[in-house]
Formats: C-alpha cells, sequence, structure tokens
C-alpha cells in the first residue's frame, strides 16, 4: 500500500516503502525450526528473519503453525531442532523469562489483566514505578494517562478493568506492552474482537511503536487488513514456511492461493448422494451473535459450515443443540416444530452434537472409555431398580471399538489415556450409539492426525449414507470442500453465501467468508 | 520406604490396618467384640451422613450446613413430640422428611440460583443454627419419650440399631452409586458438568437429586442423634459436617468431583472412629485427637497429592 510510506516517519530509513527488509536491522531469526506434538507435526524446518522497525506479519490456515511459532519464539515452548538467533547471540530454545528479559512480548487473544485493578495499575503490574519501599501511585498514574493520552486510547486510567467493554480490555492489553517499549512485540489476532474505530486506534499504536524501532510480529486471519499495517508477510501451511513477500508487491488473491495452495492430501470417501426428506429446518434462529438465519438440511445430506474463528458457526449450532438460549427463531425436526431450551430437549428430538472443545466439552476425561460411550443412553440400558445392564453396556462399546477401530486396551482405561483422534472417536460414538437422525459436527478433526482423520471422513460419510442429516463445522476448507454436499458460508453472524456441489471453489468461499 | 509402598498400595485401607495394630498393642480394652461394636455404634452418624455426602461431592458440591440440619431436626422434632404431643412415629417422619426439604433447597439454591455450594451452604448452616435457637430459645428440650430411646439403645440381637441402620444405607448407598444409571449420571457431572449437559443430561435435576439425598440421610442421623443424646440440643451437630468431609475426603473421595466410593468413605469413617476410640482407651482426650485428625488428615491428602504429581511429572517426562 503507497500510503503507508507517508504515515511511516522512521529516520532512519529515508525510502521505508522499498528496502524495508534490506536496510532495517536483523534482531530475531529462526533456522531449521522443527516441532512435533505426538501425532503432529507442528512446524518442520521453518526458518525466519525478523527485522527491526518493521511490522511482519504471519498468516494462514488454522494450525498453519503460526501460534507454535509464537510460542517458540516467546519461549513457552521448546522446539525439537533448529536454533534461534537474537540480537546476534544464539540460542537453542528460548525460555519465558529469557524473552521478556530482552524485550520480547506477546499480547495474547485472551485477557491476561487483573480485572479488579484500575487500567493504569495494570499496566505497571509487572514492572512497578517504586519510591523508596512503596509503590507510587502518583507517578505511576501520571505516566499512565499521558500514555492514554499520547495513544489517543479514549479510556480512563482510573477505571476499573471488570468495567471496561472486551475491546477495551484489548487495548489496555496492548497498551501494556507498548509501555514496556519493547524490541519485539507479537500480536496474537489482535483485531479479532475488535470493532473498525479501535482498529484504528491500534493501528496508530503499531505504526507508532515501528517509527520507535519496535519489531511487530503480527498474526492475522484478516487479510484485508494487512495492507494497511504490514510491511512483510510471511505465509505458512501445514507446519511449513511457503514464501515471505512484501506487502505491497502482493494482493490478497495472491495470498489466498499460497495460503490454502495445497493438493489435498487427504482422501475423501466417495458417496451416493441422494437427499431424502427435510429433516432439520432453522427459521429466523437469532441469538448469541447470531442474526435471522435460516436454511435446511435434507436426510442424507452433508451441509457445511464454512467461515472464519469467530463469524458465528459455533454459536449457530449451539443455538440449534439448546447449549446457548436462543432469542428468537424456530427449529424443526422432521418438518415438526420443536422447542429445544436444554441440550436434552435436542437428544429428545433426535439431534446429537460433538463440540468443537473436546475436552473441555464433548470428552469426560476422568470417566472410563465405557462410559463415555454409552452417557447419552445410560436409560434406555437400565432396567429394574435403575440398574444398568453392563451385558448390553459392553456389547455397545465392543461394538463400536471394532466399528471405529478405538485403540484402547480395555473399556476401563480412562478417556485421558487415550489419544485425541481416539478419543474424539468416543464422542462420535456416544451419539451414533444413540441412532440420532441429526448430527451436529463442531470441527471434527480438530488436532486430529491424519489416520483417525480418515477414519472420521469415512464415518461421517457412511452415517450420511445411512439417512443422516448432517451439519459440519470444518475450518480446513479442504474438509469442508471434500465431505459436504452443499457448503454455507457463515460471516459476521449470518449467512454470507451458499455454494452447490458443482461451484465448490476455495476462493469463492473465502471471498464471502472474508466480507468485512 | 517399604512403609510408603505399603500405604500407598492398600490407601486408606492401609492405615486403618496399622491403626488397629497400633491400638491393639497399645491397649488391651481395643481389640475386644464389645469396643468393636461400640466404635461402629459411635460412627454409625458419620456414615450415614458420609454417604450422602460422598453423593454430593462427587458430584462436585459441597454441603457445609449438614451440622445445623442435625441440631433442627433435633430441636423441632423434640418440640413436636413434647409440646404438639405428636405421636413420636409422626414427629420422626416430618424430622426426616425435613431434612430431604432442606437438602432439595440447597440443590435449588446451588443450580437454579446458580450460587457457590460453599457460599449457599455456609448460609444455610447459620440460618440454620439461628432457627434452632430460636425455636428452643436456646434451651436444650428434654423429657422425650422412652420409645423414641430404642432408636439409639436398641438392639437386634447383639447388634445396635443405629449400626444396622447404617448398614443398609451404605450397602444401599453403594448400589446407587455402582450399579444404577444415577450413580453414573453423578459421575458424570462431577469429572465433566458441561460435557455431561451436552450429553443431554439433566445436570441440574441430577445435582438437586445429591443434595435432597444428602439431607434425607442427614435427617435420619439427625433422629438417631437426638435418640442417643435424649433431648433436643441446638448444638448438638456443630462442627459435623467437619467430621464428615475429614473422613470421606480421607476415603480418597475428591473435593473436586468426579472421585469416589462409598467403601472408601466408609473406611475414611472407620480410621475416624478407631482414632477417637483408640487414642480415648490410651489416655488422650478430645483435644488430642483434634491435633491426631488433623494431621491424619494432612498426612493422607498429601501422600496423594504427591502421588499425583510425580505420575504427572512422570507422564511430562514420557512426553518430552
Amino acid at each position: 500500500m503507497a500510503g503507508l510510506a507517508c504515515i511511516c516517519q522512521d529516520p532512519r530509513s529515508t525510502r521505508p516503502d522499498e528496502s524495508m527488509t534490506s536496510t532495517k536491522q536483523k534482531i530475531l531469526s529462526l533456522s531449521g525450526i522443527t516441532k512435533t506434538y505426538p501425532g503432529v507435526t507442528a512446524l518442520s524446518g521453518v526458518s525466519v528473519e525478523f527485522h527491526s522497525g518493521e511490522v511482519h506479519a504471519i498468516i494462514g490456515e488454522n494450525g498453519a503453525g503460526k501460534s507454535t511459532m509464537i510460542k517458540i519464539i516467546s519461549g513457552a515452548e521448546v522446539p525439537d531442532s533448529g536454533t534461534i538467533e537474537y540480537e546476534s547471540v544464539v540460542y537453542e530454545h528460548m525460555t519465558p523469562h529469557l524473552s521478556r528479559q530482552n524485550g520480547i512480548d506477546v499480547v495474547y487473544q485472551e485477557i491476561n489483566l487483573v480485572p479488579t485493578l484500575s487500567a493504569s495499575e495494570n499496566i505497571f503490574l509487572g514492572n512497578p514505578i517504586m519510591r523508596g519501599l512503596t509503590l507510587d501511585r502518583k507517578e505511576m498514574s501520571r505516566r499512565a494517562t499521558e500514555l492514554f493520552e499520547r495513544i489517543k486510547l479514549g479510556i480512563d486510567p482510573k477505571a476499573r478493568i471488570k468495567d471496561l467493554t472486551i475491546p477495551q480490555m484489548q487495548l489496555v492489553e496492548v497498551a501494556k506492552a507498548v509501555s514496556k517499549i519493547p524490541k519485539v512485540l507479537i500480536l496474537d489476532e489482535p483485531t479479532a474482537m475488535l470493532t473498525d474505530t479501535e482498529i484504528e486506534i491500534l493501528f496508530d499504536l503499531i505504526r507508532d511503536l515501528r517509527n520507535q524501532g519496535t519489531c511487530i510480529i503480527y498474526i492475522s486471519h484478516r487479510l484485508q487488513e494487512l495492507s494497511q499495517i504490514a510491511d512483510t508477510v510471511t505465509v505458512m501451511r501445514d507446519g511449513q514456511k511457503i514464501i515471505h513477500l512484501k506487502t505491497s508487491e502482493t494482493s490478497r488473491k495472491e495470498l489466498i492461493s499460497y495460503m490454502v495452495g495445497r493438493d489435498v492430501a487427504e482422501t475423501f470417501p466417495e458417496r451416493n448422494i441422494a437427499p431424502g426428506e427435510t429433516k432439520l429446518e432453522v427459521r429466523k434462529l437469532s441469538g448469541n451473535g447470531i442474526r435471522n438465519i435460516s436454511f435446511a438440511v435434507r436426510a442424507g445430506e452433508i451441509v457445511g459450515l464454512a467461515g472464519l474463528v469467530g463469524a458465528g458457526r459455533t454459536e449457530l449450532v449451539r443455538l440449534i443443540f439448546g447449549a446457548d438460549p436462543k432469542s428468537s427463531g424456530e427449529i424443526l425436526v422432521d418438518g415438526r416444530p420443536v422447542e429445544i431450551k436444554h441440550p436434552r430437549d435436542a437428544v429428545e428430538a433426535g439431534i446429537g452434537f460433538i463440540p468443537e472443545d473436546r475436552k473441555g466439552q464433548g470428552v469426560l476425561l476422568n470417566m472410563s472409555t465405557r462410559w463415555n460411550i454409552v452417557l447419552p443412553m445410560l436409560r434406555q440400558l437400565s432396567g429394574r431398580l435403575m440398574i444398568v445392564d453392563r451385558n448390553r453396556v459392553d456389547e455397545i462399546c465392543n461394538d463400536f471399538k471394532d466399528r471405529l477401530d478405538i485403540r484402547t486396551p480395555n473399556m476401563d482405561q480412562l478417556a485421558r489415556n487415550l489419544s485425541g483422534g481416539n478419543q474424539q472417536k468416543l464422542v462420535l460414538s456416544k451419539w451414533v450409539a444413540r441412532k440420532p437422525h441429526i448430527l451436529i459436527l463442531d470441527e471434527p478433526t480438530r488436532g486430529i492426525d491424519v489416520g483417525a482423520k480418515q477414519e472420521i471422513y469415512r464415518l461421517i460419510s457412511k452415517l450420511a449414507e445411512e439417512g443422516y442429516a448432517v451439519v459440519m463445522i470444518s475450518s480446513e476448507l479442504p474438509e469442508v470442500i471434500g465431505l459436504s454436499d452443499r457448503i454455507l458460508v457463515v460471516a459476521d453472524g449470518q449467512i454470507a453465501g451458499e455454494l452447490e456441489r458443482p461451484e465448490f471453489d476455495q476462493d469463492k468461499i473465502l471471498n464471502y467468508a472474508f466480507v468485512h | 520406604m517399604k512403609f510408603m509402598f505399603f500405604v500407598k498400595k492398600l490407601g486408606i485401607l492401609g492405615i486403618l490396618l496399622l491403626l488397629v495394630i497400633f491400638f491393639s498393642i497399645a491397649s488391651p480394652a481395643f481389640l475386644t467384640v464389645q469396643n468393636f461394636i461400640n466404635v461402629i455404634r459411635q460412627v454409625s452418624m458419620l456414615a450415614i451422613v458420609g454417604v450422602g455426602f460422598t453423593f454430593v461431592l462427587i458430584g462436585q458440591g459441597i454441603d457445609l450446613s449438614v451440622g445445623s440440619q442435625i441440631s433442627l431436626i433435633g430441636v423441632v422434632t423434640a418440640l413436636l413430640i413434647r409440646d404438639a404431643a405428636m405421636s413420636p412415629a409422626l414427629a420422626v417422619a416430618i424430622g426426616v422428611a425435613m431434612g430431604a426439604v432442606i437438602g432439595f433447597i440447597n440443590g435449588i439454591l446451588v443450580t437454579k440460583m446458580r450460587i457457590n455450594p460453599l457460599i449457599a451452604t455456609l448460609a444455610m448452616l447459620t440460618i440454620l443454627k439461628g432457627v434452632s435457637y430460636i425455636a428452643c430459645g436456646g434451651m436444650p428440650v428434654y423429657n422425650m419419650p422412652s420409645s423414641l430411646k430404642a432408636i439409639a439403645q436398641g438392639y437386634v440381637w447383639v447388634i445396635p440399631i443405629p449400626v444396622i441402620i447404617m448398614i443398609v444405607i451404605v450397602l444401599v448407598g453403594g448400589f446407587l452409586l455402582n450399579k444404577t444409571y444415577f450413580g453414573v449420571e453423578v459421575y458424570a457431572v462431577g469429572s465433566n458438568l458441561e460435557a455431561a449437559r451436552l450429553s443431554g443430561l439433566n445436570t441440574d435435576r441430577i445435582k438437586i437429586t445429591v443434595y435432597a439425598l444428602l439431607g434425607l440421610l442427614t435427617g435420619i442421623a439427625a433422629i438417631i442423634m437426638l435418640a442417643r443424646i435424649n433431648s433436643g440440643q441446638p448444638v448438638a451437630g456443630t462442627g459435623f459436617e467437619l467430621d464428615v468431609l475429614t473422613a470421606i475426603v480421607l476415603g480418597g473421595v475428591s473435593i473436586s468431583g468426579g472421585e469416589g466410593k462409598i467403601s472408601g468413605a466408609f473406611v475414611g469413617v472407620l480410621v475416624m472412629g478407631v482414632l477417637s476410640n483408640g487414642l480415648l482407651l490410651v489416655g488422650l482426650g478430645e483435644y488430642y485427637q483434634m491435633l491426631v485428625k488433623g494431621l491424619v488428615l494432612l498426612t493422607a491428602v498429601g501422600i496423594d497429592g504427591l502421588q499425583h504429581k510425580r505420575s504427572a511429572a512422570s507422564k511430562a517426562a514420557a512426553a518430552a
């Protein structure tokens, strides 16, 4: 973006737009960084250079390795191999203490402020100003006020954090980092929860810092922001660095193609699509950030919900399942309106739901494999005196163990000891065992290795062939495209676009998703 | 080291065996049939309430009001018999039902009103205590009929009636927790409330039931207490909630929910009973008992915590 040149007032650079990377001083570089987690390679042989006085954006799909990279720079994770060079010193790995001491600061998506303290107190929480043995509250308050005025935060420094809105908290979080004048500032999706005016304040802040020589590493999903704020951009995909570009020399279209450009490695099962009667219909559903959404799913059909993180897909399916209260709208199952006020109403109506947060909401980690599988149908499996029929329970469990190839030594094994893929199979079996006709899946393959993914794809396809109506959220485009019969793109709490199978195209989906 | 291994392997049962061996050597009066029956009789109320408390704790709740419930139910039942001239049987039934109702209210407070269980039942503790003093004007209610006394002091063959009630309740409690869907649902609610809710369980109703069950059992214990001390005392249950909590946590019931067994809780209760009885027999009074019980709790829970930490550490090492 040409406009960058006039905003940028870096004294060390006379031609700020062109020779960005060559004249700026290298401050941090990663070479050959590899990091694996059990079953997943998060980063493989990544080398990136970061320069002072530069805003360096990192983009990529979910799971591309962006957050692992941040963790390695901040010292939260130790790489398996590779080195980190910071201010000409080579490290095998960082530690959280070391990185902070050396002026590396991270602003995460989650708010890490103390809600009962004021904004100014929070700013100086880690490095208070002392006068002798006591806190110099006056000086802290004066400096905070000055800082807030300088960066035009529009927030009263004396206001308590818990009285602020979430976007305001986020800005205070950034201001806190700015007050330390870090050498490297990492921002993880800083605009995810901000509105346009606050984004402007944030961008001013970032430019100000950059002009003081800070290196800013900017993680974002919002491509349209990059031209406004980033000097260079690194594209990540599948744990690898794909390319490093100057923002002024690339386009949104090119970036998208780099982000998703893989040959679809996954194979998706062929399926005979013969959609039947309408199973699930949603009419003018609102609430929880969702505005007036209507759609229908037929028996034997897989409808994919695509969109960005935070677009409202999870909120939508939680409303349908009764996990959150809806403010208005109607839900019909088999053409009849059903009143869903609680998840158990949805279960009664024949809906199964696999939540996004597997460990927090899907699987019961401290319970055995057995009870995880039969939990929703315990009562059907019980006879006189509420006694659970263990023989039938074990029959069902063993059946699913074989059908889904659940790898567990026995049914007494606690769910926490199984791998992520096997845990997800438990959550799947828990619903399939109950034989619902409608299945809602929220990121069913997140954090699951390739082999287990294939089995889950196979099962989803098979269920659809058996006449299930399936709604599936996925942030992995190849997955949505490979499995769905129809794709609804959700953006900003609404359906931004609908695509039939012949029209499936990653660019089209992203274009709908990025409307802003 | 060998000792630690032994204790770890057997857990709380090991501690119980050690205590029995120790007191048998220390006092000749300890290992006799009569003393054994004594200990069991003394712990019967603790065990009865402990069964209900185990359900509540597994379901990730807590109820600090059980002591006050015992006081209030005792006072009210005594007043109904003495001043309202009610038949003892009906008064007892009303007393037991009162426990269930108070438990039900506790359940409503922590689910529908979303009050933290610690706070809700702390408030209930104070309220009930106040009500029991108001009801009797601070004076114990004497002059109970002899038929009531039989509940605590009668025998079937050689077994005291409270012990029979206790055995039935422990068995039924164990059955309910281990064999029925209700038991599995309580574990599910305690180990992951949101996952249980999203599996279609009526989590509020399960929690309320568990609190009402504890109230019901506390009502039964309150009647035994009333019969035993033969008067309605507004201080009868003071501190009882902490004794129960100590015993069942000692027995391996997790304070953070989702874990624990009736059998373990019962052994925990026995440890407390043996400690009280044994220390008394070797000549150490109530003050020493408090000291020792506190230390035993710290030791047992400390060993447990260390084990958890070590297994977590070894897991982390294996992952790295």
